[in-house]
């Protein structure tokens, strides 16, 4: 055991984590926080009480067992830091980077209470990045069985799923729509917040679990539901088809030409290179003042990239205020630094046409918050007599999204009213053997939701194919070396067939 | 690192390939399961290289038994001219997937006119011969803008009924446009159930037009500009009863009577200047290697 801590003995400060400076990120694509070194998570890692209260464990969605992984980085034992992660994520590179800590892990640190909370997601980002650079590995022993478990897309729910679903021996396929997988993860997120190459490295972590992916699938028309559990030897599928089509506003102008949904640019840049136009075919199309209407992460994406492809001025317009703004804190600041303009309090109300079709301004209302709403957030409240003109030629959607209705149009799956899947608390569906979780499932949330999601999905399933986990908890490296020489992971699971 | 982790990806291999004009060409691509999936109406959204894009096309046959889709693809842009030069016999699309959309309702339609434009012949004959399949009686009209450029009239011919072909310069078969072939059915038959019509947006708005005051519930097949194709990204949003819907995802086939045209029009001019720029590359040889640019294309 280590020795005993304080918040006095500890260093008080939150160790700082680089970046490249906002007026020359602003104008590229490469990553804006650039990870901590060794001696910096050493460091932070000391910050850590080591508290039996656990309040990280309970605050994160997939209960990362986050002191032991922060304690053998003070260890400097940094392989074991990243086994004890990947006892629960497969995916540290990635939920380090996009996690909104500060309402989870970091929201919760007793360190918090007093001064500023340990920087849990820099950590695991940290021992991430170092796995990726040492090629290390988590596979497991695997004990297969005769099971074959389909997943639908390729996002982080159905990564997550794959992942548990291999460890537990079953014969995983996953189906992806696109030409590449990862799903969010590759046409949602931009590169200076998640590198591709990031995710390249994760996914190829769950192919070496003996995972096959099928590129190029859309299920539900090119087989269906029923078909993959009747006709093609599937035992348990799982659902995890991510976001459906943009909600637009229905206020005039929508069809104009330079008015997309941020989703449709993301992926033009993401998944299809269309930074790279004219030597990628995929063209953006994007203009010189650029008005994201929305303020939550993906809008926080649409402004920044905006920023970087040359826009000269990025507005964001967002009904409600600064303090409503459901985007993840970092994201925001970044956004500011790099020169966002806000426009907080401040609704559209039609997009104006320059004579040609396409947009030369959007015509807004200033709003005053009144009573909460059923949100909990203040209700805004149109000023009267506030309209006013906001010169744009380009309007970007980024208020969320509906359900994708190709499952609902192709299967007998049970639909709430509103088109996302039915699925009960260990994410069974209304057909046996299918699970469902992530966006499809709750609407839009985030990525470690969703690999939450995949995972409960997991459990539920192996419970449902009578593949039982061990409750073996995390056991310390020293005790596990010395048993049979196996790594804590080997020895993760034990298989019951239940009769 | 991405093909490490597709294993099992599959070519999809140009098993035929034919030339019906210097500018029309049919491939026909090795994809069973998607020969087993497909219905009259749906679409594919096809890739031919790695840094392409991903183009609609809608599928114009295809043939469970062999395990093949058949697109016809008129070569206009960039992307289009390349596959036409590179998707020979033997050659591989980089990807393909689908069979996209809602399929055309084939059922209780008892006499139908299936009307195909130019390029839109294509899409049109599967939904024709599915009706023939079902007992319809099936009248086809289908126009180009002269004899050179008549593809499947046989083909089409032997699905139908009636079957009336037009051209605007009066080569082969009637001189005038399809809306007259359609003159022709509606004012011979007064009980058409339905109108399919496929082809550019402009002839299928004169399709609409025409039909409105006979009172023929007439569908059309859209085909606006799509990134994905999977209800995902809203680039395919068009206005039906003036509310906004996804062809990818709530089509392609939407009541013609209550489309509106002119917002199709408008949107799918959105990229024509990035559209010339880099055709105009192409055609001067391009493909010289280049520092990627970054692309502030202004308004």
């Amino acid at each position: 055991m280590a020795k005993k801590k304080t918040i006095r003995t500890i260093p008080q400060d939150r160790t700082p984590m680089q970046e490249q400076l906002p007026e020359i990120r602003a104008r590229n694509f490469a990553e804006v926080s650039l990870g901590y070194e060794l001696a910096a998570a050493i460091r932070e890692s000391e910050r850590c009480l080591m508290c039996p209260d656990e309040p990280c464990i309970r605050g994160c969605p997939v209960g990362i067992n986050i002191p032991g992984f922060i304690a053998k980085i003070s260890e400097k034992d940094f392989h074991g830091a990243y086994d004890v992660l990947t006892d629960t994520t497969l995916l540290p590179a990635i939920c380090g980077r996009v996690c909104p800590q500060e309402t989870q892990c970091e929201g919760v640190c007793t360190v918090g209470e007093s001064l500023e909370s340990v920087a849990i997601g820099r950590l695991e980002r940290f021992v991430g990045d170092m796995a990726i650079a040492e090629g290390w590995s988590a596979v497991p022993y695997i004990e297969p069985n005769d099971f074959r478990v389909g997943i639908i897309g390729s996002g982080p729910a159905g990564m997550a799923c794959a992942a548990d679903m291999a460890k537990a021996g079953c014969k995983v396929t996953v189906f992806e729509a696109f030409q590449q997988p990862g799903g969010v993860l590759r046409y949602g997120i931009p590169e200076f917040r998640l590198p591709n190459e990031v995710v390249d490295a994760e996914i190829a972590k769950v192919a070496r679990l003996g995972v096959t992916f099928r590129m190029n699938a859309l299920v539900g028309r090119l087989f269906t539901i029923e078909q993959m559990l009747n006709d093609m030897g599937f035992d348990a599928l799982f659902v995890g088809t991510g976001a459906g089509t943009p909600v637009f506003m229905d206020i005039a102008g929508e069809s104009l030409n330079g008015v997309v949904s941020a989703n449709e640019l993301l992926t033009r840049i993401n998944l299809m290179q269309a930074r790279d136009f004219p030597a990628h075919d995929t063209p953006l199309g994007l203009g010189k003042k650029v008005a994201v209407i929305g303020a939550g992460n993906t809008a926080m994406d649409a402004m920044r990239v905006s920023l970087r492809l040359g826009a000269e001025k990025v507005m964001c317009v967002y009904r409600r205020g600064h303090e409503e703004a459901p985007a993840r804190a970092e994201e925001l600041h970044h956004a500011e630094q790099e020169g966002i303009e806000f426009h907080w309090l401040t609704n559209p109300l039609a997009i104006l046409d320059d004579g040609n079709g396409n947009v030369r301004g959007m015509l807004c209302q200033r709003m005053e918050l009144g009573e909460p709403d059923k949100s909990g957030r203040r209700r805004p409240v149109p000023v009267v007599g506030s309209d006013f003109e906001l010169e744009c030629d380009t309007v970007v959607y980024a208020i969320g999204t509906n359900s994708n209705p190709i499952l609902g149009q192709t299967s007998s799956l049970a639909l709430t009213d509103r088109g996302y899947i039915v699925a009960d608390d260990s994410l069974a569906t209304s057909i046996d053997g299918v699970f469902a979780g992530g966006d499809i499932v709750t609407g839009a949330a985030t990525v470690i939701e969703a690999m939450g999601a995949g995972r409960t999905a997991a459990a539920a399933m192996k419970r449902y194919l009578g593949l039982r986990d061990s409750n073996l908890p995390y056991a310390p490296a020293e005790r596990a070396s010395s048993l049979f020489g196996l790594a804590p992971e080997q020895r993760n699971f034990v298989r019951v067939q239940v009769a | 690192m991405v093909a490490e982790v597709v294993p099992n990806a599959v070519p999809y291999e140009i098993v035929t390939r034919t030339d019906f004009s210097d500018v029309t060409y049919l491939l026909e691509i090795l994809e069973p399961d998607m020969a087993k999936a497909a219905n009259p109406g749906q679409f594919v959204m096809v890739m031919s290289h790695a840094d392409g894009e991903r183009i609609p096309l809608t599928i114009a046959d295809f043939d469970r038994e062999k395990g093949t889709i058949t697109l016809v693809v008129q070569a206009i842009g960039k992307t289009t001219r390349e596959m036409q030069r590179d998707m020979v016999q033997g050659a591989h699309l980089h990807a393909m997937v689908g069979p996209m959309g809602i399929p055309s309702h084939i059922e209780g339609v008892k006499k139908v006119v299936c009307v195909g434009g130019g390029l839109g012949v294509a899409p049109v004959y599967p939904q024709a011969r599915a009706f023939k399949e079902a007992g319809a009686y099936v009248i086809g009209v289908i126009g180009f803008r002269n004899k050179d450029l008549v593809f499947w009239k046989d083909k089409f011919e032997s699905v139908c009924d009636e079957f009336i072909i037009c051209s605007d310069d009066g080569s082969v078969g009637i001189k005038g446009l399809v809306t007259e072939g359609i003159r022709m059915a509606l004012e011979k038959h007064n009980d058409i159930d339905e109108v399919i019509a496929i082809g550019p947006p402009i002839m299928m708005r004169a399709c609409s037009q025409f039909t409105q005051p006979y009172g023929v519930h007439t569908v059309v097949s859209l085909n606006p500009i799509m990134v994905d194709g999977t209800g995902m990204c809203g680039g395919c949003r068009v206005k039906v009863d003036g509310r906004t819907k996804f062809a990818c995802v709530d089509g392609p086939d939407f009541d013609a009577h209550k489309v509106d045209f002119d917002d199709l029009m408008a949107r799918l001019k959105r990229f024509r200047e990035q559209e010339k720029l880099v055709l105009d590359r192409w055609e001067q040889g391009c493909r010289i290697p280049e520092a990627p640019t970054i692309s502030t294309p202004g308004a």
